[in-house]
């Protein structure tokens, strides 16, 4: 992407101004995306970004700059511009020598650039097919597929040189049926930081196929209770409930600004001794997973909280720095034209000894969420929402009902105590997005079967 | 960027030109070209904790021919890029099905409407002002009240945008904008109890912020709710405060635009001209509005902005269109292609408000007497379906008793339906504030919603 010894000319550049440290993150992203909707093949698109972000730091200030020229000049430019931003004390000139470090990305077994995009499209047919022979409730079908092959290269005053290349493959596919109620929506994905071989692990008939029983199934919900009550999460697709309950009050910068409610608590009781919960970027081929972070950090499997007791956060270069302390691979950005700062890879909670089965059955009543949508919070005060895309009454220690879609809040310190159960099927969850400061990075999450004695169910029906 | 590219915008309108030029016999082609620079400031204990600046292009291409539709974009404005770009939309249509309503937008007579958007004081602006802006914003903050014991962010942003559209069918148009914003949030502490705020203010040029009212809005919403404890389960009346309607306000919006009408995705879908909301309400999309942070002279494909009234005195009026789902309802365009140059043209609303009523919140409350005034709400991108209309969503307020404003909340959830909450309105205020978002804010009372807390 950049030669070598350019890379060591913008580095000294950006030093220039008497800079602590320098940073030169190179990004060579290209993507092709396909998308059927009402029963049409809408578009084919594909795109390119390519640019380089430069950033300077000096004592706690941070210069950064970034430019979509990756020619010497370009670079130098934006170097200086970074630079400028950062003014040290001292300056004159740097030399730095790199040192490449050796780095595997994640396998790729079949290129998706080279599939044909024809092939692509009959994936969007097949599962539009299968998903409207379900029935004549189903009134539309969308279906998504996307592929990215994302090259980048870190180079630092340091000396680190590092290089990955990261190729991940997506397919979605959402229903709306009809009934006497009005209408629902279901909706799966699956994506993972491999090739187009993803489509040998998984059928696009089966997503299909589960996406319209989602909204078939919901056609027939009942509105979801309000208050609160005992939850069971069901495997796999509730891991956003860790990632938003205690993940991002994890991360380190929130930490240092004390904007969290897990400041100042390592080494003290957090959660249920049932709970250990894991950070893991090395997972083969998951959705969060890459050879090295946005910094030239190697992905590390870190345990941020080990039967109840809270044993680290995550941290990225800026934060690690000012402690004097590892680096955890948890600093990421969205491209070349973002600064990096502390993000999740994979979140989970491991698996725990009890039966999921046995869980449902002692609970009397209660809800069971089967997947959950997005969520937020707040780390300050650690309250977060998010909500139910797929629910169930739990009656006499048996999922009944269906529910309608709502909301489910609580506490994250809270909701770590109450948790009173953990079973022992781990799943990974759908592939996600996670948002913040501005910036969208593909994350992970997954967790067994466990439940919270009591959350806030947000339903409409009293 | 120099000042006569601004005035005609000839340097991006030849790019586009350039692409077009080379359509094919039969082919229709359009080309965005987009370029922006921008500057973040961010102060933490009156240092600046970063500065970013930044300077990005690209374009878009689409290419229709034998009804169907491909599309490319690429982060770069290199003329060998260019042509790469056109030939990868090429190549994506002939993988389309055909679709015998596709086709660009086509002049439609409506005159571009001359907004005043771009303020050449902006660029003048000095990088050290902005930083001064930032720390100064930090101060008055933290010195607002005692109980406010950090403040997280305070930041200063800007940019600079031009954009120009231009197509075989004869489109060509180009806009430019400066806009800038200061942002803060703060934690406020009283004993163990914690609670966060957030404050800012827009304009197109640093001397429209205002930094008092930033910092004081912060404050307020922080330390209002120290206290607050879990409200009971019921059903109650509700007053939404400004920013929480404007959230509301996008997804109504988005339940009435023509892609979501056309393909079964609107719950609004057979509902025209019938009643759909109490009488007080009436809902416009403006983006010749200069107020609206999102207002701008063209759509995504190049028409004219408009005014546009989508509920008239709660009677459902219109639906909002780009070109191909104008085409295919038998409609004409509405101006409402929303994209940037690395997506082709979806179909939302741009600037939306209510019409706004006679009291401020204050008397608002006072009718009300015994309800719940919401001061935000989360999770609403995963708590509402706009399809069905299910409606939930995180909260925290405070209590209305006596019409006057009591006990802080947190920890609860509203729900309803988009369907019920509209037909409950029970009154619109006269408090319309403009954010940094499609749609404006107002005071809102709306009877029948379901709080979920103990």
């Amino acid at each position: 992407m950049i030669d070598e010894a350019v890379v060591s000319r913008v580095l000294g550049t950006a030093l220039q101004t008497g800079g602590d440290f320098a940073e030169v993150f190179a990004e060579d992203k290209r993507s092709s995306s396909g998308r059927l909707d009402d029963g049409k093949i809408e578009e084919l698109g594909s795109g390119r970004d390519r640019g380089a972000g430069i950033r300077v730091v000096v004592g706690d200030t941070t210069g950064f700059a970034h430019t979509a020229d990756l020619s010497e000049p370009g670079l130098l430019a934006a170097a200086e511009a970074a630079a400028a931003a950062a003014r040290g004390g001292g300056g004159g000139v740097r030399t730095v020598a790199l040192t490449e470090q050796s780095v595997t990305s994640q396998p790729v077994l079949s290129r998706p650039e080279e599939v044909a995009k024809a092939t692509k499209v009959e994936l969007l047919q097949r599962a539009n097919e299968v998903a409207r022979s379900k029935g004549g409730a189903i009134k539309q079908v969308s279906a998504s597929y996307g592929d990215s092959r994302r090259r980048i290269l870190v180079a630092n005053s340091d000396g680190l040189l590092a290089r990955d290349d990261q190729t991940r493959t997506l397919f979605v596919v959402g229903v709306v049926a009809s009934g006497d109620t009005g209408m629902q929506t279901g909706r799966r994905s699956i994506g993972h930081t491999m090739g187009f071989e993803l489509f040998d692990r998984y059928q696009v008939e089966d997503l299909a196929d589960e996406a319209a029983e989602q909204a078939l199934t919901k056609l027939r919900a009942r509105p979801a209770p309000s208050g609160a009550l005992p939850v069971v999460i069901g495997k796999g697709g509730g891991g956003v409930l860790f990632h938003e309950a205690c993940g991002h009050g994890l991360e380190a910068d929130h930490i240092q600004k004390k904007v969290s409610v897990f400041a100042d608590r390592v080494g003290q009781l957090v959660a249920s001794p049932l709970v250990t919960i894991v950070d893991d970027g090395t997972m083969g081929n998951e959705w969060g997973t890459f050879a090295i972070d946005d910094e030239g950090t190697p992905a590390q499997r870190n345990v941020l909280i080990e039967d109840g007791v809270l044993t680290d956060y995550m941290w990225d270069q800026l934060r690690a720095r000012k402690e004097g302390r590892k680096l955890s691979g948890n600093g990421r950005r969205q491209s070349y034209k973002h600064l990096p700062m502390v993000r999740m890879t994979n979140t989970i909670l491991t698996n725990g000894e009890t039966d999921p089965d046995d869980i449902v059955a002692d609970t009397p009543n209660g809800v069971y969420v089967a997947h959950l949508g997005g969520g937020q919070v707040n780390t300050a005060t650690g309250d977060f929402v998010f909500g139910m895309t797929e629910a169930y009454l739990i009656e006499d220690g048996k999922i009944t009902e269906p529910l309608r879609e709502g909301n489910l809040i609580g506490n994250g310190p809270k909701v770590l105590e109450l948790i009173d159960a953990v079973g022992n099927d781990f799943e990974m969850g759908p592939p996600g997005t996670c948002g913040k400061d501005g910036q969208g990075v593909p994350v992970g999450d997954g967790v067994p079967t466990l439940r919270v004695s009591s959350l806030t169910v947000g339903g409409t029906a009293a | 960027m120099s000042g006569t590219d601004r005035v005609n915008g000839e340097e991006l309108l030849s790019i586009g030109d350039r692409i077009v030029a080379m359509a094919r016999p039969g082919e229709q082609v359009e080309v965005v070209v987009g370029r922006s620079s921008s500057t973040e400031v961010r102060v933490y204990e009156a240092d600046v904790e970063q500065l970013a600046s930044a300077t990005s292009a690209g374009i878009g291409v689409r290419v229709i021919s034998d009804h169907r539709q491909g599309f490319a974009y690429a982060g770069s404005l290199d003329e060998d890029v260019l042509a790469e770009t056109l030939a990868d939309a090429r190549d994506n249509a002939t993988f389309a099905t055909p679709d015998e309503w596709l086709g660009l937008a086509e002049p439609d007579g409506i005159a571009v409407p001359d907004l005043d958007l771009y303020r050449e004081s902006l660029l003048k602006a000095s990088t050290e002002s902005k930083i001064d802006l930032a720390v100064a914003l930090e101060q008055e903050l933290k010195a607002k009240d005692a109980r406010i014991t950090g403040v997280d962010s305070a930041d200063y942003a800007d940019g600079v945008s031009e954009g120009a559209v231009v197509s075989t069918t004869g489109i060509r148009a180009y806009g430019s904008e400066t806009s800038c914003y200061v942002s803060v949030s703060c934690v406020a502490q009283d004993g163990d109890d914690t609670q966060t705020g957030f404050g800012f203010s827009v304009g197109r040029t640093p001397e429209d912020l205002d930094i008092a009212v930033a910092a004081a809005d912060a404050s307020r919403r922080a330390t209002r709710l120290l206290g607050a404890t879990q409200p009971d389960s019921g059903r109650v009346t509700v007053v939404l405060d400004p920013y929480v309607t404007a959230q509301l306000l996008g997804i109504i919006g988005s339940t009435l635009s023509g892609e979501a009408v056309l393909k079964g995705r609107s719950l609004f879908a057979d509902r025209l001209g019938e009643e759909v909301a109490a009488a007080g309400f009436t809902l416009v999309d403006d983006a010749t509005n200069p107020l609206a942070y999102s207002s701008s002279e063209t759509d995504g494909e190049g028409l004219a902005s408009r005014r546009n009234v989508l509920i008239d005195g709660g009677r459902l009026n219109q639906f909002v269109h780009n070109a191909y789902t104008a085409r295919r309802a038998g409609t004409a365009s509405t101006a409402n292609a929303v994209r940037g140059f690395s997506s082709t043209p979806s179909v939302g609303c741009r600037a939306l408000s209510l019409v706004p009523g006679t009291q401020l919140q204050p008397e608002l409350l006072a009718a009300v007497g015994d309800g719940v005034l919401i001061s935000s709400v989360s999770g609403l991108h995963s708590g509402v379906n706009p399809v069905s209309g299910d409606f939930s969503t995180g909260a925290e307020g405070l209590r209305i008793s006596g019409g006057e404003l009591g006990q802080p909340l947190r920890e609860f959830t509203i729900a309803s339906s988009l369907q019920r909450m509209l037909a409950e309105v029970e009154a619109v205020g006269a408090d319309v504030e403009w954010l940094p978002m499609r749609s404006a804010g107002v005071s809102l009372v709306v009877h029948g919603i379901t709080v979920s807390g103990r």
